[in-house]
C-alpha cells in the first residue's frame, strides 16, 4: 500500500487521539460487564454525552465543564437502563437497544441549536522541553489532557479490579450473583453503580468526539463508535490492558483510512470508510474462534437478571 | 413494602394490556417532552394520533400513507420477532433492508429499458436473496466461529450504508442523471415499478407481502413444529437441546428468514415509495421495526397492529413538524420512549406485585 505523503509520527499521534473515545467507552462497559450486566446502549450514552458535553462547553466556555456535562449526561441515561433492568427486571439486550434508539433521537433534539458552532478549544498539555524531542515528542508529548487521562483510567481500572476489595466484590457479583447475594453483598446496588460508571465513561468518550476529535456537533456523530467499543470489550477478553490494545488497533485503522482518503488513494472513499467495521468483525471472529476461550473469559452471570427470591 | 413475586406463567390479560398501557404512558411522557419544547402537549398528541386519520383536511393524504409506512415495518418486524423469540438477536435489519434494495434494484436496472412480466418477480427474488445473504454473514459467523450475532449484524449496517452510497454514486448511478447521485427512477419504469394497487389506499405489493408474512408467521408459530422449536429455544434453551432442537439450524433459519423479509421490504420500498437508490434511501425502518416487534409482543397479529400504530406516529410526526414546528428528532425520541415503557410495564405480566413482607 502506498503510504506516500503520510508522516508516520503524525499518524501515530493522531491514532492516540482517535482511540480515546472508544477506549473510555470500552473501559466503562468492561466494568459493567464485569459486574454481570450487558448494556448494549453504549452508542446511545456516547451520543448523549457528545451532545451534552458540547452544549455545556459552548454555554460555559469551558471544555472541562463540557466533559463533566458529557459524563453526567451519559450517567443519567444509564440510570434509565439501571432502573429498567435491575428494578423492573427488563431484558437487558432489548433495554440496551432502547437506550441507543432513544439516545440517538434525544441527542439530535438537544443538538438542534448547536449545528455549525465551534466549541471552546482544548489545548495541549504544556510539557515544556519534552514536546520538542524529535519524533517522540510529536508522538507522545503534544496531546490534550484527556489522552493522558484515558491512559491513567486504563491503569486505574486494571488496578481496582485486580487488587482492591471493591474490584473483588464487583467480580464476585458478575461471576455468581446468587453466591454474592448469599454472602450479603447488595447485588443490585453494586450493579447500579457499575452501570452508572459505564454511562459516565461512555458520556466522557462521546464528549471527546464532539469537543476535540471532530470538533463540532452533527447528528449521529458517534457513527457506531459505541458498538465498536462493545466489540473491543469482547476482543479484550474483559482485560483492561487489552482494551488499550484494541482501541489503538481500531484507532489506527480509522486514522489510516482517513489519511488514505485525504492522500487520494485509488480505493473509493466508501470502501475505505467501511474498513474499520469490517476489521472489527474480522477481529471478533478471530477472537471467538479460539476454542471457546472467549466464552471462558466472560463473566459467568453476564446478561442474566437477578431477582432475590429469598 | 413492595415486593415482586414471579408468576408461574406470564399473565395473558396483562400481556394484552401492557402494550396499551405503555402507549398511554408514552403519550403522557411525550406530552411532557413536547411541553418542554414549548408546544401545547394536547394539541401535539392530537396532531400525531388523531389528525392523520380523522381531520378532513389531512386524512385524504395521510390515510394511504398509513399502509405505505406500516408495510415495511410489519414485514421486517415479523421476521425479527421469530429470532427474538428464540433468543437470536438480529439487530442489523437496516443493513439487510439496504442490501435487499440494492440487489433488487440492480436486477431491475440490468433489464432497463426492456419490458416483460417476469422482471418484477425476478427483482423480488433478488431482493429477498440479497437480504438473506447479508443476514447469513452473522449467522454463519455465529454458528461456525461462535461470534456474537448482535455485534456483527449491527456493524454490518454501517458497511451496508457505505455500500449504498457507493452504489448511488457509482455502479447504479443514472447515466442520464446529469452526474447527480442516485439511480434511475424505478417507479417510472413500468416493468419494475411497484405501484399503488388500489387507488387511494396506499396498498402496494409490499403491504400485500407483509399481510402474507403475518399469516404465515402466525401459522408457523401456532401450528408448525419449527414454530414450537423457536418458542421452546427461547423459553427453555436446555430443554430445547434435550428435545433435539439444533441451535445451528435455528440460528440459520431465524436470521435467514428475517434477512429475507427485510430484503423484501427494501425492494418494495425502492421500487415504490422511494423510487430509486439514493444516498439517503436508508430511513431507519430496520431499527424502528425492533420497537414494532416488541410493541406487538413478538406476536404476528400484535405486530400487525403495532406496525400500524408506529406508522401513525411517523405520519403524525410529519404533520406535527409541518403544523406545529415540532422537530423531527422529537418523534424519534418519542418512539424510543415507547420501547422503554413497554419493557418497564412488561414486569406486570411476568411478576405479581405484593404489598408487605415475605412470609
Amino acid at each position: 500500500m502506498d503510504l506516500g505523503g503520510i508522516n508516520p509520527a503524525v499518524l501515530i499521534a493522531s491514532l492516540m487521539v482517535a482511540s480515546v473515545p472508544i477506549m473510555l467507552a470500552a473501559l466503562g462497559e468492561l466494568v459493567v460487564e464485569k459486574a454481570g450486566v450487558l448494556n448494549l446502549g453504549v452508542e446511545g450514552m456516547m451520543i448523549i454525552g457528545a451532545v451534552m458535553g458540547f452544549a455545556v462547553a459552548v454555554n460555559t466556555g469551558s471544555p472541562l465543564a463540557g466533559f463533566l456535562g458529557g459524563a453526567a449526561g451519559g450517567a443519567i441515561l444509564s440510570l434509565i437502563f439501571a432502573l429498567l433492568t435491575q428494578y423492573l427486571l427488563a431484558n437487558q439486550v432489548a433495554t440496551g437497544l432502547a437506550l441507543t434508539l432513544f439516545g440517538l433521537g434525544l441527542s439530535s433534539l438537544i443538538g438542534q441549536g448547536y449545528v455549525g458552532i465551534r466549541p471552546p478549544l482544548t489545548g495541549a498539555v504544556p510539557l515544556g522541553p519534552l514536546a520538542d524531542i524529535p519524533v517522540v515528542g510529536r508522538i507522545l508529548f503534544r496531546h490534550d489532557w484527556m489522552v493522558y487521562g484515558s491512559l491513567v483510567m486504563v491503569a486505574a481500572t486494571w488496578a481496582v479490579l485486580k487488587f482492591t476489595r471493591i474490584g473483588l466484590i464487583l467480580r464476585a457479583v458478575g461471576e455468581n450473583h446468587e453466591a454474592a447475594h448469599a454472602l450479603g453483598y447488595k447485588v443490585r446496588r453494586i450493579r447500579v453503580l457499575a452501570i452508572c460508571f459505564g454511562g459516565a465513561m461512555a458520556g466522557l468518550g462521546g464528549a471527546y468526539i464532539s469537543l476535540i476529535r471532530v470538533p463540532q456537533w452533527t447528528d449521529g456523530i458517534t457513527s457506531g463508535a459505541g458498538w465498536i467499543a462493545l466489540a473491543i470489550v469482547v476482543f479484550a477478553s474483559w482485560k483492561p490492558w487489552r482494551v488499550l490494545l484494541g482501541a489503538y488497533l481500531f484507532g489506527g485503522i480509522t486514522v489510516l483510512q482517513l489519511n488514505l482518503q485525504a492522500a487520494g488513494a485509488r480505493i473509493p472513499v466508501e470502501y475505505l470508510s467501511m474498513s474499520p467495521y469490517l476489521i472489527t468483525i474480522l477481529v471478533l471472529v478471530i477472537m471467538s474462534s479460539g476454542r471457546g476461550r472467549i466464552a471462558a473469559a466472560a463473566p459467568a452471570s453476564l446478561g442474566k437478571n437477578f431477582h432475590a427470591s429469598r | 413494602m413492595l415486593r415482586l413475586e414471579k408468576r408461574a406463567s406470564p399473565s395473558r390479560a396483562w400481556g394484552m394490556a401492557t402494550p396499551v398501557l405503555a402507549v398511554v404512558l408514552t403519550m403522557i411522557a411525550g406530552g411532557i417532552m413536547f411541553a418542554i419544547l414549548g408546544k401545547n402537549p394536547v394539541e401535539a398528541i392530537r396532531t400525531i394520533f388523531w389528525d392523520p386519520l380523522f381531520n378532513p383536511q389531512f386524512a385524504s393524504y395521510s390515510r394511504p400513507q398509513l399502509l405505505v409506512k406500516a408495510g415495511p415495518l410489519i414485514l421486517i418486524a415479523v421476521g425479527l420477532s421469530l429470532g427474538f423469540r428464540a433468543g437470536i438477536w438480529n439487530i442489523g435489519a437496516e443493513g439487510q433492508y439496504i442490501i435487499g434494495a440494492i440487489t433488487g434494484a440492480a436486477v431491475g436496472l440490468a433489464f432497463y429499458p426492456m419490458g416483460g412480466w417476469f422482471i418484477f418477480p425476478l427483482m423480488v427474488i433478488a431482493g429477498a436473496f440479497g437480504g438473506f445473504l447479508w443476514a447469513m454473514i452473522p449467522a454463519v459467523l455465529r454458528t461456525v466461529f461462535r461470534t456474537n450475532e448482535i455485534l456483527v449484524s449491527l456493524l454490518l449496517v454501517y458497511v451496508a450504508q457505505s455500500l449504498l452510497s457507493s452504489m448511488a454514486l457509482g455502479a447504479l448511478r443514472n447515466p442520464q442523471g446529469g452526474g447527480f447521485p442516485g439511480s434511475r427512477n424505478l417507479s417510472q419504469y413500468p416493468a419494475a415499478a411497484n405501484p399503488e394497487l388500489i387507488a387511494g389506499t396506499g396498498m402496494h405489493w409490499g403491504v400485500v407481502a407483509s399481510f402474507i408474512a403475518v399469516t404465515f408467521a402466525y401459522i408457523l408459530l401456532q401450528r408448525h413444529m419449527l414454530g414450537f422449536s423457536i418458542r421452546l429455544a427461547g423459553q427453555a434453551p436446555r430443554a430445547a437441546r434435550f428435545a433435539g432442537v439444533s441451535p445451528t439450524r435455528l440460528v440459520i433459519l431465524c436470521l435467514g428468514i428475517s434477512g429475507a423479509l427485510a430484503g423484501l421490504a427494501g425492494l418494495f420500498e425502492v421500487t415504490g415509495p422511494a423510487g430509486q437508490i439514493s444516498i439517503d434511501f436508508a430511513s431507519g425502518y430496520g431499527f424502528t421495526a425492533i420497537i414494532v416487534a416488541f410493541l406487538g409482543r413478538l406476536n404476528p397479529v400484535g405486530i400487525l397492529l403495532a406496525g400500524l400504530l408506529m406508522a401513525l406516529t411517523y405520519i403524525g410526526g410529519e404533520l406535527a413538524q409541518f403544523m406545529l414546528g415540532l422537530p423531527a428528532a422529537a418523534i424519534q425520541a418519542f418512539q424510543g420512549m415507547l420501547l422503554f415503557f413497554l419493557l418497564a410495564v412488561d414486569l406486570l405480566s411476568n411478576y405479581r406485585i405484593r404489598i408487605g413482607r415475605a412470609q
